[in-house]
């Protein structure tokens, strides 16, 4: 059941111009949320913006004694709303309401999770990869970015000993090109006994091309779609993509914000998704 | 105190409704929100059958406000009796049906089921969406056409029929006596305005639909407005609403006219605003000795624009 609560800034990392970690204090959501699951964020006081904003929760902070103490988000400076949380001081309040929507369900081993980022596509994974970790199941990050400077907290995911694939579109660092080439070899090379489900996030076009991969080499794959969201709780119908139903049957424009954000990809009907 | 408001045979315990469009079948909210602790619950639009709606970007916030264009978006009245209508019964919700059509006869099936299902409260009658071409809101354009929906439905009905107006319109308060004189239990204000947004880099419309409806903080005004002159029009009840956020605008929309108002767009904003708005209603009553809400009702003093302090 979600909670709203005004929520002290207790930390803002900047990792780089365009990037930074907002900290909240929020332990009722720390303690309740589910890997991939998101909080509407209201980023002004005011009424510009007027709406909240949907953000992944990124990381579960815990207190001194191992109790959920904060959450955290994985701003990305993009418009009104992410710049005002790009600049938020420490100590400031901020209404906060959460956990929502439908969460990833991590595999067990022996199958593997592949996780696929681009971008500000990181944020759902890192609440994934822990409970990855916690069951044990092999886990990959694929993360691509543009440019080398645009590759962040790559170590909270190596110190859950997940494997990390790195990709820049200006061969900087890791593969050069797209992360769905590095994915794409991945795919190719592991045997067909050997399961492994994929988890996106991403641009829409990465998120399509890891779908079509998926179908490809006959996986499973999760996508977690960010769409422009009025509630975050099925009130307005705003945030809809087009999706056949869990059981098959015709598309319908469906609410990402409760029966999403993540969706079997090969639900979503791709040509219709709004690209970025 | 008293908080109750009356809407023909209907008794609400408080003046504060969850407006359409703005708060899915109500069910979506159930978890947050006491559902029987609101005066009503006004479901999303209905139509006969189900409707996919308009295609995503569906929505673009503007200066204190947003514009939509959902395209009504819907399960169809069947779907609403047999999957909704339940637990909002279960939950014990004054269910306000907003009903749709694209013809008169649309319009009188539609209450006619409803009449039948059991739970529902009221029928608001949505005359006035700007964001589908056929039907609707072409009933809400035209006096003709207004009078015509609420006394066909009025024919077939014993709930409470509630149009609901556009504020697209040269002079709302004529289609508010239509509607009187057709016999509706009350009227319901404003819904969206027609509006526009481009993004100048793309010269592309915002919307997929092009134009939508503006509503939130930036109408209230208009809205306010429009709900007094319409309350010198008309001797029914009102239902008022257009970007309230806060106690102090329910009691502007009450005091210009609205015995009962709607919540829509600030409900996104703040999922428990009813809490707070109700908080604030009662410290207004205690404050200014008032012990039945209801007594505020038009109370708009407009005679100090003959006093002379405010001329020079």
């Amino acid at each position: 059941m979600p909670v709203d609560i005004d929520a002290t800034v207790i930390a803002n990392r900047r990792l780089s111009a365009d990037y930074n970690v907002l900290s909240l204090a929020a332990p009722e959501i720390a303690a309740s949320a589910r890997p991939g699951q998101f909080v509407m964020i209201k980023t002004s006081g005011g009424q510009d913006p007027l709406l909240r904003r949907p953000f992944s929760i990124f990381e579960i902070l815990r207190d001194e004694s191992g109790r959920p103490a904060a959450v955290s988000i994985f701003n990305k400076r993009i418009g009104a709303g992410t710049t005002l949380l790009s600049r938020v001081e420490p100590g400031t309040r901020l209404p906060l309401l959460g956990p929502l929507g439908r969460p990833f369900e991590p595999v067990d081993p022996p199958a593997a999770a592949w996780m696929i980022a681009g971008g500000v596509g990181l944020a759902p994974f890192v609440t994934l990869a822990a409970a990855l970790a916690a069951r044990k199941t092999p886990a990959t990050l694929f993360y691509g970015a543009r440019r080398a400077e645009e590759l962040h907290c790559v170590e909270l995911f190596e110190a859950m000993g997940i494997r990390v694939v790195l990709a820049t579109e200006d061969g900087c660092r890791g593969a050069h090109g797209r992360i769905t080439v590095p994915l794409e070899a991945a795919l190719h090379d592991r045997p067909l006994g050997n399961p492994v489900k994929l988890y996106v996030c991403g641009p829409t076009p990465m998120m399509r091309a890891c779908a079509h991969l998926a179908a490809v080499h006959g996986r499973a794959c999760d996508v977690s779609l960010e769409q422009v969201m009025g509630c975050g709780l099925g009130g307005c119908y705003s945030c809809v993509v087009l999706a056949r139903g869990a059981g098959g049957g015709a598309p319908h424009h469906t609410r990402t914000c409760i029966e999403g954000p993540v969706f079997d990809a090969q639900r979503v009907v791709w040509e219709a998704v709004a690209g970025h | 105190m008293d908080y109750s408001v009356t809407v023909g045979s209907l008794t609400l315990a408080n003046p504060l409704i969850a407006a359409s469009g703005c708060f899915g079948y109500g069910v979506e909210y159930a978890d947050v929100v006491d559902l029987a602790s609101l005066g009503g619950v006004a479901v999303k639009g209905l139509f006969l059958a189900e409707r996919e709606g308009h295609p995503p970007p569906r929505i673009v916030e503007t200066p204190s406000g947003m514009l939509n264009a959902i395209g009504l978006q819907g399960i169809g009245v069947h779907r609403f009796i047999s999957e909704r209508l339940p637990e909002l019964r279960a939950r014990r919700a004054v269910v306000i049906v907003n009903i749709c059509g694209t013809t008169l006869d649309e319009y009188v099936e539609l209450a006619r089921i409803l009449s039948d299902a059991q739970g529902v409260h009221a029928l608001e009658l949505n005359i006035s969406c700007p964001n589908i071409k056929e039907g609707g809101i072409t009933f809400g354009c035209s006096l003709p056409g207004t009078h015509d929906v609420v006394s066909a439905v009025r024919k077939v009905t014993r709930l409470p029929v509630i149009p609901k107006l556009t504020p697209n319109v040269t002079d709302v308060a004529s289609f508010a006596r239509a509607a009187e004189d057709a016999g509706a239990d009350a009227i319901s204000l404003v819904n969206t305005f027609l509006a526009m947004a481009i993004d100048v880099h793309t010269r592309r419309p915002k919307l997929t639909n092009i134009v939508g409806g503006l509503s939130g903080p930036a109408i209230r005004p208009i809205a306010v407005r429009m709900v007094y002159e319409c309350r010198r029009a008309v001797k029914i009840p009102i239902i008022g609403m257009g970007g309230i956020a806060t106690a102090d605008d329910v009691l502007e929309f009450m005091i210009a006219g609205a015995n009962a108002v709607q919540v829509g767009t600030m409900n996104f904003v703040d999922p428990f605003i009813w809490t707070k708005l109700m908080d604030g209603i009662r410290a207004y009553m205690d404050g200014h000795g008032i012990v039945r809400l209801q007594d505020i009702v038009g109370t708009v003093d407009t005679s100090a624009r003959e006093k002379a302090w405010i001329s020079s």
